[in-house]
C-alpha cells in the first residue's frame, strides 16, 4: 500500500530522518550492551587505573560457584511461578472484559486495569508493604473478621515477593489476552455450542488454542522483566530475598566487581534470549 | 438461559475483586500519608503534615525538579527524533528497512537491569560518567522505540493518497509533511510523547544506576528512603507520583487507543 509512494527515493531521502534516533540508540544502548560483553572478560575495567588482562575467570566463578547458579535456578523459578499466578488471575478477567462486558463499561474497566500498568513501578511494590506488615491492613482487617487471633505477617517472605510481582504484572497478561480474545468471532463459540459441544469444550478446543500468541506474548512480557527483578525482592523480601538480579546489583553498588556483575549480566541477557526466540514462533503466527 | 446469567454475574464480580486487588494497595498507601501515626497505626486521624514536611526536604525537592526537567526534555528530544524515524520508515523502501524495525525490540524486551549495567560500565568506560546527563542519554533511547511504535501505528491509518493530491496540488514535500501528514499523526505523536514522559518520570531501574549521589531522580531518592526504614513521608510523595502518572496515563488514552476498539 505505501509501495506506491515509498521506493521512489530509498535510503538516500530516508537516512537523515533515520539517522538522530538510531545513532541514540546506538550510543545509548548497542554499544553499551556489546561493551558488556567486552568487559565481562576481563579481570579489572580499564581506566581503573590498576592493571587488567583477559580472563574466562568470571563465567568460571559462575559455573564452579553453586550459589550463582542457585540463584539464576531461583529467579528462574520466580518467573515461572509469577507468570502462573498471572495466567491464572488474568485470562479470566481478559475474557470477561473482551466477551461478557459490552460497550462503555467495558471500555471505562479496561481503562482501569491497565491503568496501573504505567504507574510507578516502585510505588505500587512499597504499597504492598503497608498492606502486608504486622500490624498491616491485612493483619488488622482479618483480626477483625476472624473470631479467633492470628498473626498475619506475609512482610519479608517469598510469598509477599510473589504477590507484589503478580500484582506489578497482571496487566500485561489481561491486555494481550483481551487483545487476541477479542478478535475471536463470537459465532464460532456459537457453532461450537450449537453443535453439542460444552462450555468446557468450547474453551479447550477454540478460545484457548486461538487466544494463545496472546497467552505466550503475556508470558513472555512477564517471564523476562520477573527474571531480572531486583528492587521488588530487596523491598518485600527482605533477607529471603536474593535472588539472581540483587546479587547482580550488589556487584555493581556495593561489591564494585563489575566484570563479574558484566559477566552474570551477560548470561542473564542470554537466557532471555533463548526464552524470546523460543517464544517467537508463536508470536509470529500472531501477527 | 439462567446459567449463563449466572456466569455472567460471576464474571463481572471477578472483574471487580481483580480491580479491588490493584488499587486496594494504593488506596490504603495513600490513606496513610494523611494519617497522622508515624508508624502507621490506626485508628485514622487525619493530618497533611506529611505533606507539609515534604516542602522542608531541600534533597527530594531537588531530586523532583531533576525528574521533572528530564523527562521534559526526554519527551522533547523523542518525539522529534522518533516522529522523523517513524515518517523514513514509512514513507521509503530500502534494504535493511526490516532490520531497522527489528532493532526497536531488544531495548524494549531486555530487562532494564541488564540495559542499565551495560549503560554504567559503557559511559564509565568511555569517560561520559555518571549524573543527570547519563540518566537523560538513557531515557531518551529507552523511551525511543516507544515512541517509533505508536506513531507507525498511527501512520498505518494515514492515506497515501493524501499525500500524493497535495503534491499534486503543487505543494513540496516541506509543505505535505507540515500541512498534511502530521496533523494526521498528531494524535499518535502526542501520545508518543506522553508515553515517553511517563517512562521518563517512573524509570527507576536505569537511572538507579546512573545516579550520583547530588544528582539523582526522584524514584531513586525514594528506593534510597524505602531502604532506610518506612515513613508516611515516603507515602506522600508517593501518593503524588501515582495521582501525577495515572492522570498522565488518563490524557494518554484520550490521544490513542491501545489497539482495542476498532
Amino acid at each position: 500500500m505505501a509501495a506506491a509512494t515509498a521506493s521512489r527515493s530509498g535510503l538516500r531521502s530516508a537516512l537523515p530522518l533515520l539517522a538522530p534516533a538510531y545513532l541514540w540508540l546506538t550510543v545509548a544502548i548497542f554499544l553499551p550492551l556489546s561493551a558488556m560483553v567486552f568487559f565481562s572478560f576481563m579481570t579489572e575495567l580499564p581506566l581503573s587505573g590498576k592493571p587488567w588482562a583477559f580472563t574466562l575467570g568470571n563465567y568460571a566463578a559462575f559455573f564452579s560457584q553453586s550459589l550463582y547458579l542457585t540463584l539464576l535456578l531461583a529467579s528462574l523459578r520466580l518467573g515461572l511461578e509469577v507468570t502462573l499466578w498471572c495466567i491464572v488471575i488474568g485470562y479470566p478477567a481478559a475474557y470477561v472484559l473482551a466477551k461478557v462486558l459490552k460497550g462503555r463499561s467495558r471500555e471505562a474497566i479496561f481503562l482501569l486495569v491497565i491503568l496501573p500498568f504505567w504507574s510507578n513501578g516502585l510505588v505500587r511494590i512499597f504499597s504492598w508493604a503497608m498492606v502486608l506488615r504486622e500490624g498491616g491492613i491485612l493483619d488488622t482487617a482479618l483480626n477483625a473478621v476472624l473470631p479467633f487471633k492470628i498473626n498475619i505477617d506475609l512482610m519479608y517472605s517469598y510469598p509477599a515477593v510473589i504477590i507484589g510481582l503478580v500484582h506489578s504484572y497482571v496487566p500485561y497478561m489481561v491486555l494481550t489476552c483481551y487483545l487476541t480474545l477479542q478478535a475471536i468471532d463470537d459465532s464460532l463459540i456459537e457453532a461450537g455450542r450449537s453443535l453439542g459441544a460444552s462450555r468446557l469444550q468450547v474453551l479447550k478446543r477454540v478460545i484457548i488454542p486461538l487466544s494463545m500468541p496472546g497467552l505466550v506474548a503475556g508470558a513472555a512480557l512477564i517471564f523476562v522483566p520477573v527474571v531480572g527483578s531486583f528492587m521488588e525482592p530487596r523491598i518485600l523480601g527482605g533477607r529471603t530475598g536474593t535472588f539472581y538480579g540483587t546479587v547482580i546489583e550488589d556487584q555493581f553498588v556495593a561489591v564494585f566487581n563489575w566484570p563479574l556483575g558484566a559477566a552474570l549480566s551477560f548470561i542473564l541477557l542470554a537466557v532471555v534470549l533463548v526464552i524470546l526466540a523460543a517464544a517467537s514462533p508463536v508470536l509470529k503466527r500472531a501477527a | 438461559m439462567a446459567t449463563t446469567r449466572v456466569l455472567e454475574w460471576l464474571g463481572r464480580l471477578y472483574i471487580w475483586l481483580l480491580l479491588a486487588f490493584l488499587y486496594l494497595p494504593i488506596i490504603i498507601m495513600a490513606l496513610m500519608s494523611f494519617n497522622v501515626s508515624p508508624f502507621y497505626q490506626l485508628p485514622f486521624e487525619w493530618t497533611t503534615e506529611w505533606y507539609a514536611s515534604l516542602w522542608q526536604n531541600d534533597q527530594l525537592i531537588a531530586a523532583t525538579w531533576n525528574s521533572v526537567e528530564i523527562a521534559v526534555i526526554t519527551t522533547i528530544v523523542c518525539t522529534v527524533l522518533g516522529s522523523a524515524a517513524s515518517l523514513a520508515l514509512y514513507r521509503y523502501e530500502f534494504r535493511g528497512k526490516k532490520f531497522l524495525q527489528a532493532l526497536l525490540f531488544p531495548p524494549i524486551a531486555i530487562p532494564w537491569l541488564i540495559t542499565g549495567t551495560a549503560m554504567l560500565i559503557f559511559f564509565f568506560g568511555v569517560g561520559i560518567g555518571r549524573g543527570l546527563h547519563a540518566i537523560l542519554l538513557g531515557h531518551v533511547a529507552l523511551a525511543l522505540p516507544y515512541v517509533i511504535v505508536v506513531v507507525s501505528a498511527r501512520l498505518q491509518t494515514f492515506a497515501p493518497e493524501l499525500e500524493e493530491a497535495a503534491r499534486s496540488l503543487g505543494a513540496n514535500q516541506w509543505q505535505v509533511t507540515w500541512r498534511v501528514t502530521l496533523p494526521w499523526i498528531m494524535p499518535g505523536v502526542i501520545a508518543g510523547g506522553l508515553f515517553a514522559f511517563a517512562v521518563s518520570f517512573d524509570q527507576f531501574v536505569v537511572s538507579y544506576f546512573l545516579a550520583t549521589p547530588g544528582q539523582t531522580t526522584l524514584p531513586v531518592e525514594i528506593y534510597a528512603a524505602i531502604r532506610k526504614g518506612f515513613t508516611p513521608e515516603i507515602n506522600a510523595v508517593s501518593t503524588i507520583i501515582i495521582v501525577v502518572s495515572m492522570a498522565l496515563m488518563l490524557l494518554t488514552a484520550r490521544f490513542f487507543k491501545f489497539g482495542g476498539e476498532k
